[in-house]
């Protein structure tokens, strides 16, 4: 047994620690000490990355000295060594680019709550992305619900709180649901752990009396994470919930928290009830269908935003379509375009959240399209970097969204049934558009004529400011790992399929 | 069509105008002129018809809003009570399903060391889902201390705090006849009662949260029946932050510790005891104790930020409330 068998328990342990121990610090020793140690989480999951490729394979691990069956357990392979990675680097991007702003939107009596909130966050992250039971996925999804509303509600606005409300009641609404799923799954197979469960269950559906039960069980489960997740008819949610929090909230939200729903699903549908039982149910055939409809409706709604924060929040209904549509393909293929869409939207979405703020603060701290024309040029970094985003979102080649919907293509031609590649090439066709269209445009705005009618005069900020270097920083990771996704997306890709290969 | 496409290209009529906001700064100015007219609206909205017919909308939409909620309520408990019939009957037929619950019952106190095979199985065999699970209520309390904790920021603007300090001084439960005296004989029992819970977890039914749970009531009881000055003497934010940071780190480390040497197959040293007896259950007793004192502290802690927005004295709310008085309603403003 190698030592980095012992990796992923350290990220949840380290992260489950820090929590209590940031709520002990002050408020820029909890930011130093988050960094530090959100560094060392992300070489401790580069390790796992790396290990689980070199040996090919992927590793269980067993919580305690008790075996499978009876204990919990970890499981490590390279797909889930990949969005670990994904998680820990999005978390320490958002955290020192949002910093700025961390320390404008709350008192200073609360900073160090908020990244202890934060830190828990993390352990549920790391824990939803290793486990490999299908309850203390459940555990850890109810630390991330209650931790979601935590890093929203500390802006302390009146509109922060009641966004945080209805998320609040909508999410626990999805736990609920999701919880009786596992209940019935339970009773049905009696066993929690992902792989006994897939075996008592692929016994039990050979009788086909037992089909009803357990379709019933995933699809209050699906329904119960489309809503954590905001599939499109529960997207209404996003503008609020993401637009009004901290950047740092909103970027995590958005790319982490949602994903990290989906990717759980995903988890079970792959690993704990097995493809051939979800293929009896049409389970998958609806999820293509909603996936579609979301990324049309999605950015339809993100036309009509009226602030910059609300359209990025309402893409991101869109982007979740692009992924419930990979995984309603249901082909390798699709699974594996849908876990490129998930790491792509995060490092993109992330940046446009982390840098609208920026834009909007030379604007005179509004977000309303006409104040933020010629935004760009009173901040070229932020403007740069906003538009790094933008044009991956639009999917523009070279960046990240474009080898995404590349790869939703290929995946649909694969698959060979004829009406569904129209579907996806079509569908993929208008969102493109829809999004280039609201996208192209503000980026149009940020960089036309600065308005003359400004009150305060234009001044530009400097590129590289000493009190800007975090988000300086952070931006640039993200923007070479956006780069990097797109141009070198055969890479990426390759790890996919390979950590699909070990999945099961 | 064509004659749009072509007006289009050449840049003379715009689609999407409508829908997409370009308008610059002096339209934004043109369109709030207009909204003077909107005096008008407000001048209508005081209409009584008006006031009327926008309360009979409402009334409509109320109703149809509690049938929906009725109908799909109903729905979703017939399909779930539907599937439910479904199922199949305990252990019936299939011996895998009940696999992992007869090796808890059977082999439970050997391998664990408590009596209590349901302590066993969440602290030992399903550890990791409980170190999530007592987490869960440490989360709570830091959201509710983001949300109702007294800061600069509050007493700078603060409307909402107004009325939870003035509370603690309108009705002080401490003066009431009964409660004190009540309070003075009910409390050591559940002290006690709440202690022998925690302690004996591995044992009877019980354990960390149940015991948690009874010693908190019994901490709100004292703070409720004797005065919020009194608790504020021990119970303060410095001492709950230091107990439940330490019993939660020394909970993680523990655990951590002992899902490492199961992992890699070490010996971890940790005596089982002899079942039935007070020291047994490995690591059970310390957890349960730790878990006690998360669960207590932090349900006084709820109590104490409902109350009046803090946890012990760390707010100077004698200044704060004189600041107050000062200017009476001067930031009511909502």
């Amino acid at each position: 047994m190698n030592f980095i068998w012992n990796f992923p328990l350290f990220t949840v342990v380290l992260s489950l620690f820090s929590g209590p121990l940031c709520m002990m610090l002050k408020a820029k020793a909890a930011r130093n000490y988050t960094i530090a140690y959100e560094s060392v989480l992300t070489a401790m999951n580069a390790c796992v990355l790396g290990y689980t490729l070199k040996t090919g394979s992927s590793f269980t691990y067993p919580m305690g000295e008790f075996p499978a069956p009876w204990g919990n357990e970890i499981r490590a392979g390279s797909l889930e060594a990949l969005i670990a990675l994904l998680f820990s680097v999005v978390l320490l991007c958002s955290v020192t680019a949002g910093y700025h702003f961390i320390r404008k939107d709350m008192d200073e009596s609360k900073i160090n709550l908020y990244f202890s909130v934060l830190n828990l966050m993390t352990a549920a992250l790391m824990a939803m992305a290793w486990t490999n039971d299908v309850f203390t996925g459940y555990v850890f999804l109810e630390i991330m619900t209650l931790t979601s509303c935590g890093i929203l509600i500390v802006r302390e606005i009146g509109r922060t709180t009641l966004a945080a409300v209805r998320y609040m009641i909508l999410n626990l609404m999805g736990s609920g649901l999701f919880l009786m799923g596992i209940v019935l799954l339970y009773d049905i197979s009696g066993h929690l752990l992902m792989i006994p469960m897939r075996e008592s269950l692929t016994e039990i559906v050979r009788d086909p009396a037992a089909v009803p039960a357990i379709s019933m069980a995933i699809g209050i489960m699906t329904i119960g994470i489309s809503i954590k997740s905001g599939l499109f008819p529960f997207y209404f949610w996003m503008p609020d919930t993401y637009g009004w929090a901290t950047p740092t909230s909103g970027a995590v939200l958005s790319a982490l928290v949602s994903k990290s729903y989906i990717f759980l699903l995903f988890k079970i549908y792959y690993r704990a009830i097995g493809i051939h039982v979800i293929e009896k149910t049409p389970i998958f055939q609806i999820l293509f269908v909603l996936g579609i409809c979301g990324m049309v409706v999605g950015s339809i709604s993100a036309m009509h935003a009226s602030t910059v924060n609300r359209m990025i929040a309402f893409s991101s209904a869109a982007q979740i379509g692009y992924i419930y549509m990979g995984i309603g393909l249901g082909t390798v293929a699709g699974f594996a375009a849908a876990m490129f869409q998930i790491l792509a939207h995060a490092l993109t979405k992330s940046l446009l959240f982390l840098t609208a703020p920026y834009l909007a603060e030379v604007s005179g701290d509004s977000l309303k399209f006409h104040a933020l024309q010629g935004s760009a040029r009173r901040d070229p970094l932020a403007g740069t970097l906003f538009s790094v985003g933008a044009l991956s979102m639009v999917g523009i080649p070279v960046f990240a969204g474009f080898s995404a919907k590349l790869m939703f293509g290929q995946a649909a031609v694969l698959g060979g049934i004829h009406w569904r590649i129209l579907t996806v090439l079509a569908a993929l066709g208008v969102s493109s558009l829809l999004n280039a269209l609201y996208f192209i445009r503000t980026l149009i705005r940020i960089y036309s004529d600065p308005d003359q009618s400004m009150k305060e005069p234009a001044r530009k900020r400097p590129i590289l400011d000493k009190s800007r270097i975090g988000f300086f920083l952070a931006g640039e990771v993200l923007t070479l790992l956006n780069v990097f996704l797109g141009l070198f997306s055969w890479m990426i890709s390759d790890v996919i399929y390979k950590g699909l290969g070990m999945f099961l | 069509m064509k004659e749009l496409l072509r007006s289009w290209i050449e840049g003379e009529t715009d689609p999407l105008e409508d829908l997409l906001d370009t308008s610059t700064r002096e339209d934004q100015d043109r369109e709030a002129r207009k909204k003077i007219s909107q005096e008008k609206i407000h001048r209508l909205e005081k209409d009584p018809k008006v006031q009327e017919s926008v309360e009979r909308v409402r009334k409509r939409f109320r109703k149809i809003y509690l049938a929906v909620a009725i109908i799909s309520c109903i729905s979703l408990s017939c399909v779930l009570l539907y599937t439910i019939s479904l199922l199949p009957r305990y252990g019936a037929e299939n011996p895998r399903a009940t696999e992992v619950v007869s090796r808890y019952v059977e082999k439970g106190i050997e391998e664990t060391g408590a009596v209590n095979i349901v302590s066993g199985m969440i602290l030992d065999y399903r550890a990791f889902d409980t170190l999530g699970e007592s987490h869960v209520l440490f989360t709570a309390l830091i959201c509710v201390m983001i949300l109702l904790r007294i800061d600069r920021k509050n007493q700078r603007t603060g409307y909402e705090d107004y009325y939870t300090i003035r509370s603690d001084t309108y009705y002080d439960l401490s003066k009431d006849a009964i409660l004190p005296l009540i309070g003075r004989i009910l409390l050591p029992c559940i002290l006690l009662y709440g202690i022998y819970i925690l302690l004996n977890g591995q044992n009877s039914p019980g354990g960390g949260f149940s015991g948690g749970a009874v010693i908190g009531a019994g901490m709100i009881l004292f703070s409720a029946a004797f005065g919020m000055k009194t608790a504020d003497r021990f119970l303060t934010l410095k001492l709950c932050n230091m107990i439940t940071f330490v019993s939660l780190a020394f909970y993680a480390f523990a655990k951590g510790y002992v899902f490492f040497m199961g992992a890699n197959g070490l010996e971890s040293h940790i005596p089982k005891g002899t079942p039935g007896a007070i020291l047994s259950g490995g690591m059970i007793l310390p957890l349960d104790i730790a878990v006690g004192l998360v669960v207590s502290v932090t349900m006084f802690g709820f109590y104490s930020l409902f109350r009046r927005g803090s946890i012990g004295m760390d707010v100077d709310y004698e200044s704060f409330s004189s600041k107050r008085r000062k200017r009476p309603g001067g930031k009511k403003k909502s």
